[in-house]
This record gives C-alpha cells, sequence and structure tokens, in this order.
C-alpha cells in the first residue's frame, strides 16, 4: 500500500513525499499550531480595537484604585475605601473559607455514609443509598438557591427565632451560635494542639522505628491522641480553666455577643456540604470495595486482631484508591463554590463580577479569578502526582 | 456463625418464614445491628412523616388558590398555575405547542439512541437533521411559523435544548481532543494538553462569564453572536474537556498489543482507532462518560448566572410572583423532581448499558 517502501524509481517525488509519515506530520502540526496562532491573532486584534473605540481601559492599574463598594462579610480588614486589588484578596479568604469548612465537613459526612452503604445492615444501606441518589441528581446550582430561600424567606425574624438548642439562633438574618468569651487562655491552648500533633508525629516516628529494629508494637495511635488532646487540656487547665461563654442574645433590633453565619454562607456551606458528600461517600465506598476480601481471611489468618487488620492491611490498601479521586472532589467543592455569585455570598467571582461591572475591565477580571482557580488546580494536581508516586506499589 | 447454617438451608417453607429470616440476617444480625435498624426506623419514620404530611396529608390539591389559605402543608395549586411558565419559558402562549413539539422530537430522539440497535451511522445524520428541525420550529420564520427571537426560549424546554445539544457536540469535540492528547506529534499534542487543563481547572460559571462578558470583546465591530449559542459553545468546550480525559482512561487501558496488532495487520490511523480501539475503549469507560453527561445536564442550571432563562431562571422568576411569594417550597421541589427524573433515569441506564455490553462480550 505505502508507496513510502517502494523502491522503484518511476514514483513521483512530489507523491512519495506525500505520503511520506513524518512530512505529512510536520504539515499536520503547522497547520494546527498556525490556526489557533492566528485565531489568537485574530482576536487579540479585535479586542485590542474594540477597547480602544470603547474607551476602555486595559492593565492592572485599577487594582490601586479605590472600589467604593462594600462587602457584607469579610475575614480580613475590608471598607469601601479601600482599593480593588483588596476587595479581590477579600473574595479569595472568602471562597477559601467556605471551601475549607465544606471540605471538613463533607469528608466527615461523605465518611460516614460511603460507610453506612457497605453496611450489613439492609437498612442502613438504604438510607444511604437514598441519599446519595436524591442530592446527587439534582443541581448543586438549584440546592443553593433552595437553602437560600428557606432562610430567607422560610425562617422566622429575629424576634421569633428559632432555638433548637439554647444559645443557638435560627432566624433569617442567619445562624448565631455561642462562642468561648475572649480569653488570654484560648491562644495558649491553640499553640498546645499545635504542639501535641508535632509531638504526636515525631512519637509516630519513633514507634515506627522501633518496630523496624525490635518488632515490639508501640499504641502509637492512641498515645498519640492522647497527646493531641492532653496538652491543650493542660494549658487550659494552667490557666485557671476559664468556662465564660459569649451567648448570642437579642438586644434591640439584632442579636449581640456569639458568633453570626450569615444567611449567604450558612446556604452555600449548606448546599455545596450536602451534594460534595454524595461524591465522597461514593469514592469511600468503592474504596472500601476495593480490597479484596481475601486480604482480610489472610491477616485473620496469620492471627492479627481485627483493629489491627483494618489499620494495618485494609486502610492502607483503601486509602490508595480513595485520595486521588477524593482530592478531585474536594478540587470539584472549591470550583463549585463560585455559584456563591447566586446567592450573593462575596466570594472570589462576586467580587471580581462588581469589580467588572464598575471598571468595564472583563478581560482582566475574568483573567484575575481563571488565573486563581487555575493554579489552585494546578497546585493540587502537582500535589497529587507527587503522592501517587510516593504511595504507587513497589513490585519486587 | 449462625446465619451461615441458615443460609445454606435450601429456601422453602411459607413466605413469612423466609421473610422472617431474611429479616434475621439483615437486620438483627446481632445486638449492634438491632439497635441501628431500630434508629434507621425512627429517622426514617421521621423524614417520611415530615415529607407526606407536607406533600400529601397538609396539602391542597385543589387548583384555586383560595382552598391554599387553610392547607398547612404544600399548595399545589401553585404548581398548576405555573407549569406552563416553567416548561416554556415566556415563549409566546399561542404557540406553546413548538416548545412541546421540540421536547417530545429531543427526547424521543433521546430514548431511540439509548437503544442498541439504532447505533449506526446514519443515528449521527438523523441526530443532524433532528437539531435543524428542532430549531426551526423554535425559531420560526419557516413555513409561515411566526419567528420567535431565542430570548424567549425559556423553562424545561431550554434546559433540553442545551443538554442534549451539549451532549452530543460534546462527544465528538472530547475524542478528538483526548487523540490529540494522545498524538505522537508534540505541537497537537501541546495544543490539546492546554485547552483540557485550562478548562477542567476552572469553573463553568468563569467559561461561562467569558462567553457572555469577554466573548463580545473578541469579535469585531458589528458582528455578534446570539448569547445562547455563546453559552452553549462553552459547556460544550467545559464538558469536552472532562470527557476527553475519560476518553483517553479508556484508551489507555487498551493493552498494547491491540495497538500493535493493527499496526501489523497494515490498517492505517483512522482505521486503527475508530475499528480496533474505539469499540473496546469506549466500552470500558461507559459509566464515567454517563456521569458526565448527568453532569452536563445538571450543569445547564448555571445559565441562570448569566440571564439565559432555563428552568431553574423561570421557577427563580416564578417564586418572585407576589401573588405566590409563600409558595418557593413547592416550586423548588417540583423542578427539584424533574431533574432528578432525567438523571436518576441516566445513571438507570448508565448501569444498565454497562451489564448489557459486559454480558454481551463476556465469552
Amino acid at each position: 500500500m505505502s508507496p513510502k517502501h517502494s523502491k522503484s524509481n518511476d514514483v513521483n517525488p512530489i507523491l512519495t513525499l506525500l505520503y511520506d509519515k513524518t512530512f505529512r506530520s510536520v504539515v499536520y502540526q503547522i497547520l494546527v499550531f498556525g490556526g489557533v496562532f492566528l485565531l489568537g491573532w485574530y482576536l487579540v486584534g479585535n479586542t485590542m480595537a474594540n477597547l480602544e473605540s470603547q474607551n476602555i481601559a486595559t492593565g492592572f492599574g485599577f487594582l490601586e484604585r479605590e472600589a467604593a463598594f462594600g462587602i457584607s462579610e469579610s475575614v480580613i480588614a475590608y471598607s469601601p475605601e479601600s482599593n480593588y486589588g483588596r476587595a479581590l484578596l477579600v473574595g479569595i479568604t472568602n471562597t477559601l473559607k467556605v471551601a475549607s469548612i465544606g471540605i471538613i465537613l463533607a469528608t466527615i459526612l461523605g465518611t460516614l455514609i460511603g460507610i453506612a452503604t457497605v453496611s450489613k445492615n439492609w437498612l442502613l444501606r438504604f438510607i444511604g443509598v437514598t441519599y446519595i441518589e436524591t442530592f446527587r441528581n439534582i443541581p448543586v446550582l438549584l440546592q443553593l438557591i433552595f437553602w437560600y430561600a428557606i432562610i430567607n424567606r422560610g425562617l422566622p425574624n429575629i424576634r421569633s427565632a428559632l432555638s433548637p438548642i439554647e444559645g443557638v439562633y435560627l432566624s433569617n438574618r442567619g445562624l448565631y451560635i455561642p462562642v468561648m468569651a475572649d480569653h488570654p487562655a484560648w491562644t495558649w491552648v491553640g499553640a498546645g494542639f499545635i504542639v501535641g500533633i508535632i509531638g504526636a508525629i515525631i512519637l509516630r516516628k519513633w514507634s515506627l522505628k522501633r518496630l523496624e529494629a525490635t518488632g515490639h508494637i508501640f499504641p502509637h495511635l492512641s498515645v498519640g491522641l492522647g497527646i493531641v488532646v492532653a496538652v491543650p487540656f493542660l494549658v487550659w487547665l494552667v490557666f485557671g480553666a476559664p468556662t465564660e461563654m459569649n451567648v448570642p442574645a437579642i438586644q434591640g433590633f439584632n442579636f449581640q455577643g456569639g458568633a453570626r453565619m450569615s444567611p449567604e454562607f450558612t446556604a452555600l456551606l449548606l448546599g455545596l456540604t450536602l451534594y460534595t458528600t454524595t461524591y465522597i461517600a461514593e469514592v469511600v465506598r468503592s474504596g472500601i470495595q476495593s480490597v479484596p476480601h481475601g486480604q482480610t481471611e489472610a491477616a485473620t489468618s496469620l492471627g492479627l486482631r481485627s483493629t489491627w487488620i483494618m489499620r494495618l492491611i485494609v486502610l492502607p490498601q483503601a486509602l490508595r484508591v480513595i485520595i486521588p479521586p477524593l482530592t478531585n472532589q474536594y478540587l470539584n467543592l472549591t470550583k463549585n463554590s463560585s455559584l456563591a455569585v447566586a446567592i450573593g455570598y462575596p466570594d472570589l467571582v462576586s467580587v471580581s463580577n462588581t469589580t467588572m461591572n464598575q471598571t468595564g475591565q472583563a478581560v482582566e477580571g475574568v483573567a484575575i479569578f481563571m488565573t486563581v482557580y487555575l493554579s489552585i488546580s494546578l497546585l493540587v494536581s502537582f500535589f497529587m502526582n507527587w503522592y501517587n508516586k510516593r504511595m504507587s506499589l513497589v513490585e519486587r | 456463625m449462625t446465619e451461615n447454617t441458615n443460609r445454606a438451608r435450601p429456601i422453602s417453607g411459607p413466605v413469612l418464614n423466609r421473610s422472617l429470616r431474611w429479616m434475621r440476617d439483615n437486620l438483627f444480625s446481632s445486638p449492634i445491628n438491632t439497635v441501628i435498624t431500630l434508629l434507621c426506623v425512627y429517622i426514617i419514620w421521621n423524614v417520611l412523616d415530615v415529607i407526606v404530611s407536607w406533600a400529601v396529608l397538609n396539602a391542597s390539591f385543589g387548583a384555586a388558590k383560595e382552598a391554599c389559605e387553610a392547607a398547612t402543608g404544600a399548595c399545589w395549586a401553585y404548581v398548576h398555575d405555573m407549569w406552563r411558565f416553567l416548561l416554556f419559558g415566556t415563549f409566546p402562549a399561542d404557540q406553546h405547542w413548538r416548545p412541546l413539539l421540540a421536547m417530545v422530537m429531543l427526547t424521543s430522539g433521546m430514548l431511540l439512541s439509548m437503544n442498541r440497535r439504532f447505533w449506526s451511522p446514519w443515528l449521527a445524520v438523523a441526530w443532524i437533521v433532528g437539531f435543524i428541525a428542532v430549531y426551526f420550529v423554535l425559531r420560526g420564520g419557516v413555513l409561515g411559523l411566526s419567528p420567535v427571537r431565542t430570548a424567549q426560549w425559556g423553562g424545561l424546554t431550554l434546559t433540553l435544548v442545551l443538554a442534549v445539544v451539549g451532549i452530543a457536540f460534546a462527544a465528538p469535540l472530547a475524542l478528538l481532543l483526548a487523540l490529540g492528547r494522545r498524538s505522537e506529534m508534540p505541537l497537537i499534542k501541546v495544543v490539546c494538553i492546554v485547552v483540557i487543563e485550562v478548562f477542567r481547572g476552572v469553573p463553568l460559571i468563569s467559561v461561562l462569564f467569558m462567553a457572555s462578558v469577554m466573548f463580545p470583546l473578541f469579535l469585531p465591530e458589528g458582528v455578534s453572536i446570539d448569547v445562547l449559542l455563546r453559552a452553549q459553545i462553552g459547556i460544550i468546550i467545559f464538558q469536552a474537556a472532562y470527557l476527553a480525559e475519560v476518553f483517553r482512561g479508556g484508551m489507555q487501558a487498551i493493552p498494547k498489543g491491540q495497538y500493535e496488532a493493527a499496526d501489523s495487520l497494515g490498517l492505517n490511523y483512522w482505521q486503527k482507532t475508530f475499528k480496533i480501539i474505539l469499540p473496546q475503549a469506549l466500552r470500558l469507560v461507559i459509566p464515567p462518560t454517563m456521569s458526565t453527561f448527568i453532569s452536563l445536564f445538571k450543569d445547564t442550571s448555571l445559565v441562570v448566572i448569566i440571564g439565559l432563562f432555563d428552568l431553574l431562571a423561570a421557577t427563580r422568576a416564578a417564586v418572585n410572583d407576589p401573588m405566590w411569594r409563600q409558595q418557593f417550597i413547592e416550586a423548588y421541589v417540583f423542578i427539584a423532581l424533574i431533574y432528578f427524573c432525567f438523571c436518576f433515569f441516566m445513571s438507570r441506564y448508565s448501569a444498565y448499558l454497562d451489564n448489557d455490553l459486559k454480558k454481551s462480550t463476556s465469552h
């Protein structure tokens, strides 16, 4: 078929060239890349012309200008006098705030439901599967809007706020919860917690080394956990065990004291958590099911105790399957938090949107938030590649 | 241990005995299990109680709004009043048969395509003809149909158009991207990797913002593309990037021997790809492919943010009607059920197809 291999001289040299694999591949690539380049050239040219004719400024100079719009909630200090750069930073921190709390809650709930779906109890399995099928098959945006409408319209006003637990108030102005009153002890308790974690990590290293050297097993998990709890507890005792709480109470037209979660934040957190939980539960379920039953049987016949079988045999193998898709779900939750713009939570996209409307600099606005999300995604995927390399089975 | 001996016994005896045994094995096998079962019954009872008493027992089913005043539960008169708006959006009321016809065409096309007997190149041709027909049925301007601007398309009709067109065009584009990413030509590979990774790295909403806010700046003055088309293209490219990775996963799972065998038979690249590799690779990735399609269907709801009037947007507008301000729960539950039915059906079909193909290819 291919003239490339025929050595006779009567073949047209141009035809030979046309059928040559390398030549063809070079031509295809030049065509595709040239097409992409020309398209880009054309679009950029048009954009420049349009921006000029519409008198829209270009460049990122606007970041230094005064933003002149308020943001309803913020982790860092912000006022309308701050500049656009600061406003976008507020957006980023708000995104990270809702994403990190959502990830923690969704992981806990997802693990519980994932375990429920592999339970021996038929009813428990039924509840798990029903939960997953219901919340997974309804668009997350609809869920967000629904929860927001429930809080905003369905809940009573502040005067008749619901109080499911003493000190916790739920009204159309958000969720109010009691927090510990300010006391210098709490900073040190936090420091003690970090010290405890570091101590537990050191203990684990030591006990694994000892296990390798002598074969003696040290219960590093329970002792480590004990250290993490005991150190901050001792610090708390040393400071005289302060127990004073800052409980929200109605004063005038609003609650005073306590911590407030705005309706937007509550709805966003609730929606994202309930939705992502279904995916995490599926990930956990498939992880548990991926460990063949023979592994458990083999471990039992070696005489391992059932807690050790879980910890030393099943979990390490299940985690290898679970972690990559789990990270993917974390990323999805972070990306889905951009839907906040629909219910008015000031996340990155929503702040960028306001910025774009005020300055007219749509190109820069979209570029900024796309860059932020892209950097988060790429960072996480680099971490995943590193993790996969570390965890992949080393076959001998 | 007792449960094992029970199971080994052949199933016989009256039904009551059998179900008792089933209950003992699955619900009351141990004290902990019994506690869990009772707890589950308690939870299910409470949830059912809330749902049933709201949706059925305390609800009013009359078509008149006045009946709702007395009811403490759901007011289904709302749905009775609003279903046309939710299904067709702001499409001219005397022309509602047109979006209805379009929806019937789209759903029946989907149902027919699900049947393996119809899988042939002709199906693609039929779809293209079908899309053109749907477009003209909705847009009008031919055969004496009055023209309707795309801005007036709405409700479930728009959601279905976005989803079905999205699926039909995302799949071939994804195939090209996946093949490009596996290609041996470095420049093509780089272009495909950049497209895939960029679109997978950003939220869909930013792609939609780009389509709605940024894209008009890209075009020369005086030229404009309909915002619906722009959003549709955004959705297609975004989901194609995800689907491309699914397809690539399938192709990577095909043993190298298959490629080498195809080469040694003298097949060229396209013959090798379409006759040897893809039929095996796509079969492997049916579940993730279908879940990408389900995502696409759910994600069409995001167009509400750039101002298109899909099912969710219509509902949002409907609950702001001052006459029905308290009935927002009914409205959202109603469309949640619509979304649920479509997505659940798709996921069941995915499981069925996966099983069916496994059965037909097992030796």
